[in-house]
């Protein structure tokens, strides 16, 4: 049977007393692309910090690989091989290029390899090694996360908000780049408020708003209606 | 020639002291965000460590060397991280300073313990005592040649870890986002342990180095942190090379200040001013000069979400704590004895103290360390002033306060945080090293504070004295309501949680800082020119404004109530050493032992307090009833059924222990479980009623201490039998497999299962 390799199951989670996941439950099976869409709001960042660990559910079961992780903290599941690369710039703005993948070390490869990986898919970063990341360009520094998750090489890649606060030409470059990762074989969970950037990398879309699942389906079938009303609510709504 | 030649020597070798405590500062504060004022402390008790190691018990240096610096020291830091600082993350500036004052007073506290000053203890020798080379025709002791050698082994090694293991990158990515240093697996908290446990190593290192220049003495060796201070300011408190050089200028200054002040051109005094307390202040004037020169903070935007919690204090209640607060003063005055007034005058002075801090540092979030310096000055103000303490020169005195601490705010405004709280920390030593020390100031060593004139009444016994305070407290507690609620206090709040949000609504910032330091300085002031004794200089120093400024934070710095909690717990504290003296030593701890339980309740203990009495709100029913039994038992009291501490017992468990489950019994459906927790209060109530503990107990503080357990048994005792819904546990998930990476057959296996193939 074709386990997979993410699963959420009845996931409720929130801020104090505020729950912002009502009741969540998806499944990524290995080697597929998930776009998770919605409006702001909606519960996907939480849904991104429940699966990487930052936020602790207060029910339900988090699988990986048929394994309960419910309740690991972000550490070892980032060991364990979920990689996360969150919203705004997945980097350490006062390292520099090459401390950055030295952080990357904690998942168990060694710098040489990973340095070799990052440096071979970006060779814009290898110019860089010395300089401090903070002080790259917004698209570079999204190269360097990207390059810090695929050199790691994880079970899956979680990607939360890659486009945030770049020019389109940079944001559908990067999404070249997501596309090979995932035609290597990972697994792949991508947050986007943009969804037509996205969907034509995924396979699987899912569509929250108000912290629940309104629509799931192959991502060539989600139609502009689902999404309409996902963002500008139902019409059929009070 | 000569002569500056040594000079420059022993300028090089304190400086090289002080780089080395700087370096320690720098990395616990880039690499956790916390600014250890106690980290002077640390390295003071590992000097007295290795002494009692080295010299007490006469273990070979080199052995005892290891064990102070590479066994006890980090334990100590990892103790530190594991303990107390890691609940400290999301509180404010203002909290996690405080805690660092609590671990400074609990050291200090520790270190008196266990090493009394008054012992004739072994000399602490420096390392190859009498041993020196000739350099250049000056003789330098090794000691000094291993100080040189340790700071530039320091530097070395720090640079190493910082940059070239992976374990240093980790350390400084935690300053930079601690979350994604989680997601790139690294653990947050093992490498904060681990630069907690490299800067207490470093401090230690200083502290030893030191005490062999300076003998075993705590304060200088505690307050040798001040220069440090100074030198990672100059550094930026990030840049290790700019802190070696801030620090090697001040062991420079201080030694060339040494060697030329007795020259005949050296000025000795300033406009009848005597200079003789500038070498003492040369730190802390360039501490100042560093923290102003640097590059002006820039307005963060954006709302920053603290645990802590204000409300706005409602009339009714304020009232009806000052009505209650004099009451109750003027009902016990009466039954204290001279001594036990005199402290607990001393108790009200803190809690106006704490008072003050309470619009600057509660409501605006601007942190103080000096709020004593204040209440000296108007101690000196209403001294001085012509009147012999008419209602006049009270005011006076008060306004002349207010307008200094203006003029100090002024400078001090373009700093925030951690470098406004180092600013007002230079101000009080400064002006307790060249005002306070001057002959016109205090004479000899203390002047007598007049008594406060008041119209028509006659205050002079300690009693009066006492019931003014209370009046005072009470006036001045009304006051910083009343601003609470006005526009001005809505500006201070705004000041603390967004000064962004603030500025871009058109509100001066300037003039809202200044306005609440004056405020703050004011009713310091006040505390100062209500002393009606003699004062010494002592009082007002900085060192004692510590743990005013820490209890009041206990207490609840955002309150009223919280101030007069800290102030009066301080005050209590003096009590108990006072009393008791087998637990003077468990009160030289206890101050610092409260705060370092801060984090885990950054609200203060007051506002807990409050929380528990909040089901009585606007149930008049239930409040008249603990008001009457508070007369009965004062009525039983002066008929003479009780006798004067069964009083106190009784009364103080009636309002801890039973007024806050009143509502919750009347409430419960339970019919036997309310019955039972009746009779459980009435018989406690009976205990502390029926037995007369001015005879069972001979001592106040073990009557105190009674008290206190008897409150925690009596009320908890009856919560939990009350308690409607039994608490549900809930046990954490587990996590399988997942306290280690995975290994590499396992990985496979999965990918077979999974059929993934890479």
């Amino acid at each position: 049977m074709n386990q997979p390799i993410l699963e959420l199951r009845h996931i409720r989670a929130g801020y104090g007393a505020i729950e912002v996941m009502h009741d969540i439950s998806f499944a990524i099976e290995p080697g597929q692309v998930v776009a998770l869409l919605g409006p702001n709001g909606a519960g996907k960042s939480t849904t991104i910090k429940v699966v990487s660990g930052l936020l602790r559910p207060s029910s339900g079961q988090l699988v990986v690989a048929g394994r309960d992780v419910t309740g690991a903290s972000a550490d070892a599941l980032s060991r364990a091989g979920v990689c996360t690369i969150p919203e705004g710039r997945g980097i350490f703005p006062n390292l520099t290029v090459r401390e950055n993948l030295v952080m990357a070390t904690f998942s168990g490869r060694s710098l040489e390899q990973i340095e070799h990986d990052a440096y071979r898919r970006f060779p814009r970063l290898a110019e860089r090694r010395t300089q401090l990341a903070g002080t790259m360009s917004g698209g570079e520094q999204q190269m360097l996360s990207l390059a810090r998750a695929l050199a790691v090489d994880p079970a899956v890649l979680l990607i939360d908000e890659l486009s945030m606060g770049l020019a389109p030409k940079i944001v559908s470059e990067l999404y070249e780049q997501v596309a090979r990762i995932a035609s290597e074989g990972v697994s792949i969970l991508v947050v986007e408020q943009f969804a037509r950037t996205v969907l034509g990398v995924a396979d699987w879309a899912i569509v929250m708003s108000h912290g629940v699942v309104q629509v799931s389906g192959p991502a060539d079938e989600i139609g502009e209606e689902a999404l309409t009303s996902a963002y500008l609510g139902d019409r059929s709504d009070p | 020639m000569q002569e500056l030649l040594t000079f420059t020597i022993i300028g090089l070798s304190t400086g090289a002291i002080y780089a080395v405590v700087a370096s320690g500062l720098v990395v616990t504060y880039t690499t956790s965000g916390i600014f250890n004022l106690a980290h002077g402390a640390t390295g003071m008790l590992a000097a007295f460590t290795y002494w009692q190691l080295r010299f007490d018990w006469d273990l070979p240096a080199p052995i005892a060397l290891f064990l102070t610096l590479f066994v006890l020291a980090p334990l100590f830091g990892i103790l530190t991280e594991r303990v107390v600082m890691r609940g400290l993350q999301g509180t404010t500036e203002v909290v996690r300073l405080s805690v660092t004052v609590a671990l400074f007073a609990f050291m200090i506290g520790l270190a008196n313990w266990i090493w009394p000053s008054d012992s004739s203890r072994e000399a602490f020798l420096k390392f190859f005592e009498g041993n020196s080379v000739a350099i250049g025709g000056i003789n330098v002791s090794w000691h000094r040649i291993i100080t040189f050698g340790c700071a530039i082994l320091v530097a070395i090694v720090l640079r190493i870890v910082l940059y070239k293991t992976r374990m240093g990158v980790a350390m400084r990515a935690v300053v930079d986002d601690r979350s994604l240093t989680e997601l790139n697996g690294a653990r947050p908290d093992r490498v904060s342990m681990f630069a907690w446990a490299i800067s207490a190593s470093l401090a230690a290192l200083a502290g030893i180095l030191l005490a062999g220049e300076q003998q075993l003495n705590i304060e200088p060796l505690v307050l040798l942190v001040i220069n440090a201070y100074a030198a990672a300011i100059i550094g930026r408190l990030k840049n290790l090379p700019l802190t070696f050089f801030g620090a090697a200028l001040l062991g420079l200054l201080d030694a060339y200040y040494l060697a030329y002040s007795d020259s005949s051109w050296f000025p000795q005094s300033f406009f009848g001013f005597s200079l003789s307390g500038v070498r003492a202040s040369i730190p802390t004037i360039i501490l100042f000069v560093a923290l102003l020169a640097r590059p002006q903070s820039r307005l963060r935007a954006g709302v920053t979400r603290f645990r802590e919690e204000s409300r706005v204090p409602q009339w009714s209640t304020a009232i009806l704590g000052a009505v209650t607060l004099i009451t109750i003063t003027i009902g016990i005055s009466g039954m204290l004895t001279r001594a036990n007034t005199l402290l607990l005058l001393n108790g009200f002075t803190f809690a106006i103290v704490a008072l003050s801090l309470v619009p600057l540092t509660g409501y605006a979030g601007q942190m103080s360390l000096a709020p004593l310096t204040f209440a000296g000055l108007g101690a000196i103000a209403m001294a001085k002033l012509p009147g012999n303490g008419n209602l006049l020169t009270f005011v006076a005195a008060i306004l002349i306060v207010a307008v200094v601490g203006a003029i100090v705010a002024l400078p001090a405004l373009r700093l925030t945080g951690i470098y406004l709280a180092l600013s007002t920390a230079a101000f009080a030593v400064l002006v307790s090293k060249l005002v306070f020390n001057q002959r016109q100031t205090f004479q000899t060593g203390n002047i007598a504070v007049p008594v406060l004139d008041v119209p028509f009444v006659d205050i002079g016994s300690p009693r009066s004295r006492l019931i003014l305070a209370s009046v005072a407290f009470s006036i001045l507690g009304l006051l910083v309501v009343s601003v609470r609620r006005s526009r001005l206090g809505r500006r201070f709040i705004a000041l603390k949680d967004s000064p962004a949000a603030a500025a871009t609504l058109g509100m001066n910032l300037t003039r809202t800082k200044v306005i609440a330091f004056a405020m703050s300085a004011g009713i310091g002031a006040c505390a100062g020119a209500l002393a009606g004794d003699k004062v010494s200089p002592q009082h007002y120093d900085f060192t004692q404004s510590l743990p005013v400024v820490l209890l009041a934070v206990v207490g609840g710095v955002g309150t009223v109530g919280g101030a007069f909690f800290g102030g009066i717990l301080l005050g209590g504290n003096s009590i108990l050493a006072s009393v008791v003296p087998s637990l003077k030593n468990l009160a030289k701890v206890l101050p610092g032992t409260i705060g370092i339980t801060l984090g885990r309740n950054p609200n203060g203990a007051a506002l807990q307090t409050a929380e528990s009495f909040r089901s009585l709100q606007s149930r008049w029913g239930l409040i008249s009833f603990a008001g009457l039994g508070a007369i009965v038992i004062w009525a039983l009291t002066a008929a003479d059924v009780l006798s004067h501490w069964s009083f106190f017992v009784t009364g103080v468990v009636w309002f801890l222990a039973v007024t806050p489950n009143l509502a919750a019994i009347v409430d419960s459906t339970h019919r036997t479980r309310r019955n039972s927790t009746i009779l459980y209060l009435a018989a406690g109530l009976v205990l502390c009623g029926g037995v007369d503990w001015s005879t069972a107990l001979d001592v106040t503080g073990q009557r105190l201490v009674a008290v206190v357990i008897l409150v925690a048994v009596i009320g908890l005792g009856a919560q939990r039998m009350i308690e409607n819904e039994p608490r549900v546990h809930k046990d954490s998930p587990d996590v399988l497999g997942l306290d280690r990476s995975f290994t590499g057959e396992e990985i496979e296996q999965a990918e077979r299962e999974l059929r993934v193939s890479i």
